[in-house]
């Protein structure tokens, strides 16, 4: 259902489109190539990846990490992960989709998915040169608060 | 320094513990090709169109545009900006960092930089799109709800933390 809705709306968009102005729905399309071209490996890696985890890993040992029963302690490892870890989102949700089926908590990976795009340690001194370091400590730390805030109503919630 | 973990060399190094596996295990390597094979196909069900509506939205809705509109813009108005701004591209946290600066260089507040910069941050539409692809609605719903208070309360703690201070003047002293 969704993914038809999706469908059904990029059609209807592309449409409306080229009916509009031919010459900027090529550009549009190619910019969508170029993208997909940027993209195409690092997904191939990581749908890759997740099937050597999804076979290698058994899935108490991600339960026993990440789990219901891991508590805070398995918020706190998951919403560290995602601090540090750099990856682009369209890769971090199967990989978290993947993790939440094989038996790890809701809060943990609200924790991971919303520190992988809020906080970023790697990023730090570069946000440093732009804004100062009051502002880069306080933003991520805020950040990384109101991360697992996220992830306990979530699992109250959800899990 | 040489780069190590390049895509290629990622690649090769997957492709070779593959056979290697497939050497001692044909079931385990048979699983591991199974299972990536049906994330792909998940991946490609939702791809193409995402892809299709990010190029459009960079040809009909320039940047430049939305940029100008925002340096302007404030409050409730500003923040739906920012979704807007960010739905264009898919790009990370440091991507927007330039951005968000040239935006206080136009006279925005800090608090509206600050919400701006954790938007483009957390709240994309192809993101949301993936995310309910592959942890549900429900998650991907009630995370964007939690998201965006979340992200005005951490931007007005911002504000009175460095009350006063330009950011970007700071960095110029130090």
């Amino acid at each position: 259902m969704f993914v038809i809705s999706i469908w059904v709306l990029a059609a209807v968009l592309l449409t409306l489109s080229i009916i509009r102005d031919r010459e900027k729905t090529a550009i549009s399309l190619l910019a969508a190539w170029k993208f997909f071209g940027s993209m195409a490996l690092p997904v191939l890696i990581t749908l890759w990846a997740i099937g050597f985890l999804l076979t290698f890993l058994p899935p108490w040992l991600i339960s026993r990490a990440v789990g219901q029963n891991s508590g805070w302690q398995g918020i706190l490892l998951a919403a560290l992960f995602g601090s540090i870890v750099l990856i682009q989102a369209f890769i971090a949700f199967p990989l978290a989709g993947s993790l939440l089926r094989q038996g790890a908590s809701v809060s943990a990976i609200a924790a991971f998915v919303t520190t992988l795009v809020m906080v970023g340690v790697v990023t730090a001194p570069m946000e440093m040169k732009f804004f100062g370091k009051k502002f880069t400590f306080w933003r991520n730390f805020l950040s990384f608060i109101f991360a697992i805030i996220i992830a306990l109503i979530m699992g109250a919630l959800l899990g | 320094m040489k780069k190590i973990f390049t895509s290629r060399n990622l690649l090769l190094l997957l492709g070779l513990a593959t056979i290697i596996v497939y050497v001692f295990n044909r079931q385990k390597a048979f699983s591991i090709l199974l299972n990536s094979k049906a994330y792909l196909m998940e991946m490609l069900s939702v791809l193409p169109p995402i892809l299709i509506l990010i190029g459009l939205f960079q040809v009909w809705v320039p940047r430049k545009t939305v940029e100008r509109a925002m340096g302007r813009a404030s409050g409730l108005k500003g923040i739906l900006m920012a979704i807007f701004v960010g739905t264009a591209a898919m790009g990370p946290l440091y991507a927007a960092f330039p951005l968000g600066l040239s935006l206080m260089e136009k006279g925005a507040s800090l608090f509206n930089m600050a919400i701006f910069l954790c938007i483009w941050a957390s709240i994309k539409i192809p993101m949301i799109l993936f995310e309910v692809k592959f942890l549900g609605a429900e998650f991907a719903g009630l995370r964007l709800a939690l998201t965006l208070p979340s992200i005005i309360v951490i931007s007005y703690f911002l504000n009175s933390i460095l009350k006063g201070r330009n950011p970007h003047e700071k960095t110029k002293l130090s």
